[in-house]
C-alpha cells in the first residue's frame, strides 16, 4: 500500500507540472503533447482509483483522438510552429 | 495610459484567479474525503450493488448503470455526439458551389502532403501489424462491455481510432471504398433509433408496471444482460462513425468521397 501511496503522489504532482507547463510553453504544438501526456497520467490515475471503464476511454479519447484533431487543426490553420516564429521574430527585432 | 491599463488588466486577471482557485479549494473542502460514504447518495449506491447483477443481468456494474438504470443519459451523450458531428459538417465540410478562389491553391498543397503519406513505407507497415488488433481490441471491449471494464464509448472510440490509423497508413481512397458518407449516415440513424425505440419501450412497460420479455441471460455468459449488449453496440457504433467522420472532416472537407480532389486530378 506504501509503494503505491508513493506512486500516486508523484503521478499527481506529474499531472500539475503538466498542468502548469501547457500554460508556460510558447509552441503550440509542444502544447498538444503536453496535454496529450497529462491524458496519459490521468489514464494511469484511474486505474489506480479502480475505474478501469474510465481509464480505457481516457487512453483512447483523450490521449489519441482529440490530440489528433488538435494536430490537425494546427495543421489546417498552419500553426505547427506558431511560437517558434514569434521567437525569430523577436530576434530579428533585437538585431535591429 | 495602455501601460497603466495593461498593468491594472494583469491586477485585476491574477485577483479573479485567485479568488476562483480559494472557492474552487474552499467547495472541495466540503466534499465527503476519498472512500467515506457520501450521505445524500448512500441509498442508490446500495441498490446499485446489491441488487445490480441481478435487476439488469450485466456483471460489469458500470455498464448496468449507464445502460440500464442511467440509459437516458447515454442516450443524451450519443445525440451530444451526433449533433457535434452535424456542426462540424457544417462548418467544415466542403461544397463545390461556395469553393472560394482564394482556398484552391491551398487544397492543391493538401492534396500534394495527402500523397506523399500515402506512400510513406513505414507508416504501413506499423499499419499492418497494428491494425487487425486494434480492430479486435475494439470489438472485443465493445461485446463484453456487460462483462467486463469497457462497452460502447471506449469500444467505440477505439474502433474509430483504428480507422483514423487506417486512413494515415492506407490512403482515404482505401477507406473510401468501405466508409462513404451514406454508410455513416445509414449507421448513426439506425443506432440512434434503435437505441430511442428500444429504451423508450422497456421506459414504457416499466413505469405501467408491465412485464417487458426481455430475456436477461445466465450472468457471465456473452449473451446476458438483456439489453445492454445490443444498445452497447448501438453506441460504439455511432462513437467509432463520430471519430472517424471528425478526422475526415478536419482533413479535407468531406466525410466520402472526395469531389474536389477528383476534379483536380
Amino acid at each position: 500500500m506504501g509503494s503505491t501511496e508513493g506512486f500516486r503522489i508523484v503521478l499527481l504532482l506529474l499531472l500539475i507540472g503538466c498542468a502548469i507547463a501547457v500554460n508556460l510553453t510558447k509552441n503550440l504544438m509542444q502544447a498538444v503533447i503536453i496535454f496529450m501526456s497529462y491524458s496519459s497520467i490521468m489514464c494511469i490515475l484511474w486505474i489506480l482509483m479502480e475505474s478501469p471503464d474510465l481509464a480505457i476511454t481516457e487512453a483512447a479519447v483523450g490521449a489519441g483522438i482529440s490530440g489528433t484533431l488538435f494536430l490537425m487543426t494546427l495543421k489546417k490553420i498552419k500553426a505547427e510552429d506558431a511560437g517558434e516564429n514569434e521567437k525569430k521574430i523577436k530576434k530579428k527585432k533585437g538585431k535591429r | 495610459m495602455k501601460k497603466v491599463f495593461d498593468r491594472f488588466y494583469n491586477l485585476i486577471a491574477v485577483i479573479c484567479c485567485l479568488l476562483l482557485i480559494g472557492v474552487l479549494l474552499y467547495a472541495v473542502s466540503l466534499l465527503p474525503s476519498y472512500g467515506e460514504e457520501n450521505p445524500r447518495s448512500v441509498e442508490v449506491v446500495e441498490r446499485y450493488v446489491e441488487h445490480g447483477l441481478e435487476e439488469t443481468g450485466a456483471t460489469n456494474i458500470v455498464a448496468g448503470m449507464i445502460l440500464d438504470y442511467r440509459a437516458f443519459d447515454t442516450l443524451g451523450e450519443s445525440h451530444v455526439l451526433f449533433t457535434a458531428l452535424i456542426c462540424v459538417i457544417i462548418l467544415l465540410g466542403k461544397d463545390k458551389k461556395n469553393m472560394r478562389r482564394e482556398y484552391d491553391s491551398y487544397y492543391t498543397v493538401e492534396a500534394e502532403s495527402y500523397h506523399l503519406l500515402q506512400t510513406d513505407t513505414i507508416v504501413r507497415l506499423v499499419g499492418y501489424v497494428l491494425l487487425p488488433g486494434l480492430f479486435l481490441f475494439g470489438i472485443y471491449i465493445l461485446l463484453n462491455g456487460q462483462l467486463s471494464p469497457g462497452g460502447g464509448f471506449s469500444g467505440g472510440a477505439i474502433m474509430g481510432a483504428a480507422l483514423i490509423i487506417f486512413a494515415v497508413a492506407f490512403g482515404f481512397e482505401t477507406v473510401d471504398r468501405v466508409f462513404t458518407e451514406k454508410l455513416l449516415k445509414t449507421v448513426t440513424f439506425v443506432a440512434l433509433s434503435f437505441y430511442s425505440f428500444a429504451k423508450g419501450y422497456v421506459f414504457f412497460t416499466g413505469a405501467n408496471g408491465i412485464d417487458n420479455h426481455i430475456p436477461k441471460g445466465v450472468p457471465g455468459a456473452i449473451l446476458s444482460g438483456g439489453l445492454i449488449l445490443p444498445l452497447d453496440i448501438a453506441v460504439g457504433f455511432v462513437v467509432a462513425c463520430t471519430m472517424f467522420g471528425f478526422y475526415s472532416l478536419f482533413r479535407r472537407g468531406s466525410i466520402g468521397h472526395d469531389i474536389t480532389f477528383m476534379d483536380q486530378q
